[in-house]
């Protein structure tokens, strides 16, 4: 048999269930493995007796024959969701050693459903970054080429790197323009990011919050299935998340997309597109048609303005969010001569430079004066964009795309430090979806030709991630991506 | 729109954060690139288009005005940096 740490999900719960191996024994393997691996930098804190005593509850469950529907499966989850008892910083100074007195919603399902925790997934911080360069705790190295030291994406790095890695079974990540896709795919594993509303932003610590979106990054599109199962679902402690059902989204996996018709926008061919992403993305068309799909020809006119208007919506969100870390209540405090400078002294300390950059565009752009000629112009063009969707998906079930405009880059990467504009271009496929709030998944579809992961992105219509879940498994079935074990 | 030092240190100042003197110079070149760059915005003739503020544009749901997790306040003060006698300690705020 296979290592325990390379198996998927669904692979480990056969084998939970058939009793070929304990979680006990399960989480001892993970946990050896991550202390193998900590030159990746993907955990910021390991929990291994949190793991295990959570494993052996496990164990009695399927010795009594009840187990729940992740019960024993070791999880990694991003720093970002608030767990009880266990520190969560956001990988930032400023909330050095806070320690929640409560679990976020996302989390307490997948723990209720049997899963455990093997740590703190590095991140960038906030959330704010494509690269996890921006982590107080240093970045994450992408374990493709390891010896190359390239970035895992971001800024679900640590996530998406921990998984490639085999250092969880599965992890949990969070998307505002493309945290969950494009990690994804830097590292060769699969991730949804789902409706807006679908998942409870509870206990999620805010960047944008009418864009933030929780979802799994996992090895491969029925893990995700099975996570997103458990982790959607309306919660009264989120006034975003929508009271709909939750179908069982593994039930698609392996449908027939005949006569599925998949639309493909001619925006996001530009002059410049990397010839091997475009070849691959051709590549998946085919795949596609050749499964009975119809292929038709969309246009979304606005996706050129996408990252301009995310860039002035998000910052706005996020310096109004970013407002309660004052030094007063938790983490981080510098002490000064009187409040003010007290606040100003533990908010210069406790926060990186992109959290700078991105509180001070949001305070200008929604000061008085400028809210009218960037912010509300930035929601404007945003409800343009949405549009420009809702209109394509009069013509198309699911919208095919690239993930991202390159492979991973090197660490430290000079055109991306130096120019932050140049960083942001990253997110150029994966914004507009969040924007119109939409569910995209992204996974693997080959390797470039320097031997790294390349992803594919399925967008769907709001609510409506089975078509996206049916559409990415007829093209992993075909990719027969190899995943690094 | 360019914006000049002042401006730059009044919106640091807004956002409770301070430059080094010696980098407001940089920071004045950055903020006009980027909203240089955000400025593309204006070819977009949004003339007649409601501002999108969030994707489910329907009512929140309002709860009812009760307590429904009290009582807690030692778990609420126990990450306060500095904590006496029940309360959050701050600078003293009046002179």
């Amino acid at each position: 048999m296979s290592k325990l740490n390379t198996l998927t999900v669904h692979e480990t719960l056969d084998g939970l269930n058939k009793k070929e191996f304990s979680a006990v024994e399960l989480a001892e393997e993970y946990i050896k493995e991550a202390e193998a691996a900590r030159r990746l930098n993907a955990y910021v804190l390991e929990t291994p007796e949190a793991a295990l005593s959570k494993a052996a509850e496990s164990d009695q469950r399927y010795a009594a024959g009840n187990p729940r529907p992740l019960e024993g499966i070791p999880l990694g989850i991003k720093d970002l969701f608030c767990t009880e008892g266990i520190r969560t910083t956001a990988c930032s100074h400023i909330l050095d050693g806070f320690i929640p007195p409560y679990e976020s919603t996302v989390t307490a399902r997948l723990f209720d459903a049997g899963a455990s925790c093997l740590g703190k997934l590095n991140m960038d911080e906030f959330a704010m970054g494509g690269s996890n360069e921006t982590s107080y705790y240093g970045p994450v190295v992408n374990p493709w080429k390891a010896e190359k030291k390239l970035v895992p994406g971001g800024s679900s790095g640590g996530s998406a790197a921990a998984v490639a890695a085999n250092i969880c079974a599965a992890a949990t990540g969070t998307d505002t323009g493309g945290s969950i896709r494009q990690p994804a795919a830097f590292c060769g594993v699969s991730g949804i990011k789902p409706t807006y509303g679908r998942c409870s932003r509870y206990g999620i610590m805010a960047f944008a919050s009418s864009l933030d979106q929780a979802g799994p990054i996992a090895k491969d599109v029925r893990d995700c299935a099975l996570l997103l199962n458990v982790m959607a679902g309306y919660d009264a402690k989120d006034s975003t998340s929508v009271k709909m059902d939750v179908p069982d989204f593994t039930k698609v996996l392996g449908q027939s997309v005949k006569g599925l018709k998949v639309g493909i926008p001619a925006e996001y061919r530009p002059a410049g597109l990397n010839p091997e992403i475009a070849a691959y993305w051709d590549k998946g068309i085919e795949m596609l048609k050749n499964a009975g799909a119809e292929i038709v020809d969309i246009s979304l006119p606005h996706t050129k303005y996408a990252l301009a208007v995310y860039y002035i919506i998000a910052p706005a969100e996020a310096s109004s969010n970013l407002a309660r870390y004052d030094g007063l209540r938790y983490g981080l405090r510098v002490p000064g001569e009187h409040l003010d400078d007290m606040y100003v002294n533990t908010r210069t300390a406790g926060f990186g430079t992109e959290v700078k950059r991105r509180v001070m565009i949001g305070t200008y752009v929604l000061s008085a004066g400028y809210y009218d000629a960037y912010y509300l112009k930035a929601q404007k063009v945003r409800r343009l964009i949405r549009d420009d969707f809702m209109r394509a998906f009069e013509r198309c079930d699911v919208i095919l795309t690239p993930t991202a405009p390159s492979a991973a880059f090197a660490i430290g990467d000079k055109s991306m430090t130096d120019d932050p504009i140049n960083m942001w271009l990253n997110d150029v496929f994966t914004v507009s979806v969040n924007l119109a709030g939409l569910p995209a998944m992204s996974l693997p579809i080959g390797l470039s030709g320097d031997g790294l992961p390349l992803g594919l992105q399925v967008i769907g219509r709001a609510f409506d991630e089975e078509t996206v879940f049916k559409t990415a498994a007829v093209i992993e079935k075909e990719a027969k991506f190899e995943r690094l074990k | 729109m360019t914006i000049d030092k002042q401006t730059v240190n009044r919106v640091a100042f807004l956002s409770r954060l301070k430059i080094d003197p010696d980098k407001i110079t940089a920071a004045e070149d950055e903020f006009n690139k980027i909203l240089n760059w955000v400025e593309q915005l204006n070819e977009v003739d949004t003339e007649n288009v409601e501002p999108l503020a969030a994707v489910n544009e329907t009512a929140l749901v309002c709860r009812d005005d009760t307590v429904t997790e009290g009582n807690q306040a030692d778990k609420i003060l126990a990450n306060a940096p500095i904590a006496e006698y029940g309360y959050f300690v701050v600078p003293k705020v009046v002179e």
